[in-house]
């Protein structure tokens, strides 16, 4: 179920246009050993389905496919479990459509 | 280093700050205008529904030219349950006059254009470029911004932050809260293309004529929420969205919500055989009148859903970030032909000027509605739409049973799970908030 859930959002994104900047994640997971509960809900919560759990059981981060809706910055910079800042100018996802 | 100084900076250019920008420019001041996006719109997301009356006090003839997509005829609301939909449906001829009332748009698309008319007025736009920082004197007044281009700080006397419900600036010099988990809902959408005919037979539609189905129900498992399906041109606008704290204590997922949506009885058909060209996401400010963060400060004020000036009973929101952001740039060219300095003294008239209008008016009247709504979601978007849905049902269906049985019947599974004395007490805080 997880994975069939992951591929649909992944075909989703797909059909974005993003202009990614290599090396510069807008997004940044303080390192944990133990993922605290907000961190946990953007594993479900996030649109993109940026966050997943690594091996070790700590939240990870992938920010390619962001569509930059600020959810887990509301959800989780407060705690200081993410920093979160726009991606440079012209960089990040490019709606056609909006 | 940008070594001009400008009267003015606009950060952002959705609605909120084209408007702003537009109106300043025509005002004979100089203004920049800072969008971290290619061009503007390329990252902003809405329904997305256009106000023809708020646009029309900007420009004017914005009809001969602007991308609109169809003007409105018809609005549906559907009470859901998991097989059926209630629905009340509007259609009206009257909606097909000259200057039509409300059209349904592409925001990307109307942007680029609305901010052809920004440049026109004089304005600077400059794109590609995200305003990191306000750029503050030492008593904190704020003198300008900074931008991640190369020795990036640009000085104006007043700054307009029209930055978007995740607004980073305001929140980062301590000027507003950063968006709460219980007073934004995330919104997700869809782009779904099929060719016109097929749209205009689906939703009984001639020409340019549009339909707006609005959706509340179990579609949102219980969570403060609704789905919404816009007929665009070659189109469809589908999306639904929640509660942001509803996400996080339920663990639904935003994209698990929309699926279903998408294969419910009542809305596959309208998008069968449809191609979907893009997905995204946005939030929207859901607080209401008690979420309006200080409005003005020394060389600065915030407008749109920066400010969380958004309707949500009525599902307004552009139109409010237009407005504020006119009635704003003409509060500071007012403030600017007496020869003012841009102080929290003078600036109150901005704040003066939009208690006056609409905006503040009926983001008052509807102060209570959102604390309702989010403490009985339960109630308002799970139980009662099954209820009704049943009633329907046992009133629509003919089976022989006597139909005081019938009405015994739906009052009892009204009373079982709601009680006597939670459908008056529901029924009255509703009409107390809706007051």
């Amino acid at each position: 179920m997880s994975i069939e859930l992951a591929m649909r959002v992944e075909d989703k994104l797909f059909n974005n246009r993003y202009l990614v900047d290599t090396g510069r994640p807008h997004i940044k997971v303080r390192p944990h050993a133990k993922p605290s509960p907000q961190l946990l809900s953007m594993l479900k919560a996030c649109p993109a389905r940026c966050y997943e759990l690594n091996e070790q059981g700590q939240v990870e981060a992938t920010v390619d496919g962001c569509i930059e809706c600020g959810t887990c910055r509301v959800v989780c910079e407060e705690s200081g479990d993410i920093e979160w800042s726009y991606p440079r100018g012209g960089y990040g996802v490019l709606f056609k459509f909006g | 280093m940008i070594e001009e100084k400008f009267d003015a900076i606009v950060v952002g250019a959705g609605m909120a700050g084209n408007a702003a920008a537009l109106t300043l420019a025509e005002g004979g001041m100089k203004v920049l205008q800072l969008e971290r996006g290619e061009y503007s719109g390329s990252k902003n997301v809405q329904g997305a529904i256009l106000y023809a009356d708020m646009l029309e006090k900007l420009v004017p003839n914005f009809r001969e030219d602007a991308p609109l997509e169809r003007h409105l005829v018809e609005q549906r609301f559907w009470m859901m349950d998991d097989r059926s939909h209630t629905g009340l449906h509007y259609r009206s001829e009257d909606f097909n006059e000259d200057r039509p009332n409300r059209y349904t748009i592409i925001r990307a698309q109307f942007d680029k254009w609305f901010s052809q008319k920004v440049r026109e007025a004089g304005a600077t736009v400059l794109c590609e470029t995200t305003v990191t920082d306000l750029a503050q004197d030492s008593h904190g007044k704020v003198i300008g911004v900074r931008t991640d281009r190369r020795d990036g700080e640009i000085h104006a006397d007043i700054v307009v932050l029209a930055e978007g419900v995740n607004g980073m600036l305001g929140t980062r010099a301590g000027l507003r809260e950063r968006p709460k988990a219980e007073k934004v809902a995330l919104a997700v959408k869809e782009m779904h293309f099929l060719p016109r005919e097929i749209i205009e037979a689906r939703f009984n539609l001639k020409s340019d004529e549009g339909v707006v189905i609005e959706a509340v129900g179990t579609i949102s498992r219980g969570m403060t929420g609704m789905g919404f399906i816009y007929a665009n041109k070659e189109c469809i606008s589908l999306g639904i969205g929640c509660l942001v704290a509803d996400f996080q204590r339920t663990g639904e997922t935003p994209y698990g919500l929309l699926d279903r949506f998408k294969r419910h009885p009542s809305v596959a058909p309208l998008i069968e055989g449809s191609e979907v060209k893009e997905y995204s996401a946005h939030l929207i400010p859901e607080g209401g009148f008690k979420a309006i963060p200080q409005l003005y400060g020394d060389g600065w004020v915030v407008i749109g859903d920066a400010a969380q000036l958004n309707n949500t009973i009525h599902r307004e929101g552009s139109n409010l970030a237009m407005t504020s952001g006119r009635i704003a740039a003409e509060a500071i060219l007012q403030i600017k032909s007496r020869n003012q300095p841009m102080i929290p003294q003078y600036l109150a008239l901005y704040k003066k000027m939009l208690d006056d209008s609409f905006v503040i008016k009926d983001l008052r009247k509807y102060k209570d509605m959102p604390a309702l709504m989010h403490t009985r979601s339960q109630n308002f978007f799970l139980t009662y739409p099954q209820l009704v849905s049943k009633a329907m049902q046992n009133f629509l269906r003919v089976d022989g049973t006597p139909k005081i049985e019938k009405e015994k019947l739906t009052l009892r599974s009204f009373t079982s799970a709601r009680s006597r004395r939670g459908l008056f007490g529901d029924a009255f805080r509703l009409v107390r908030a809706w007051r």
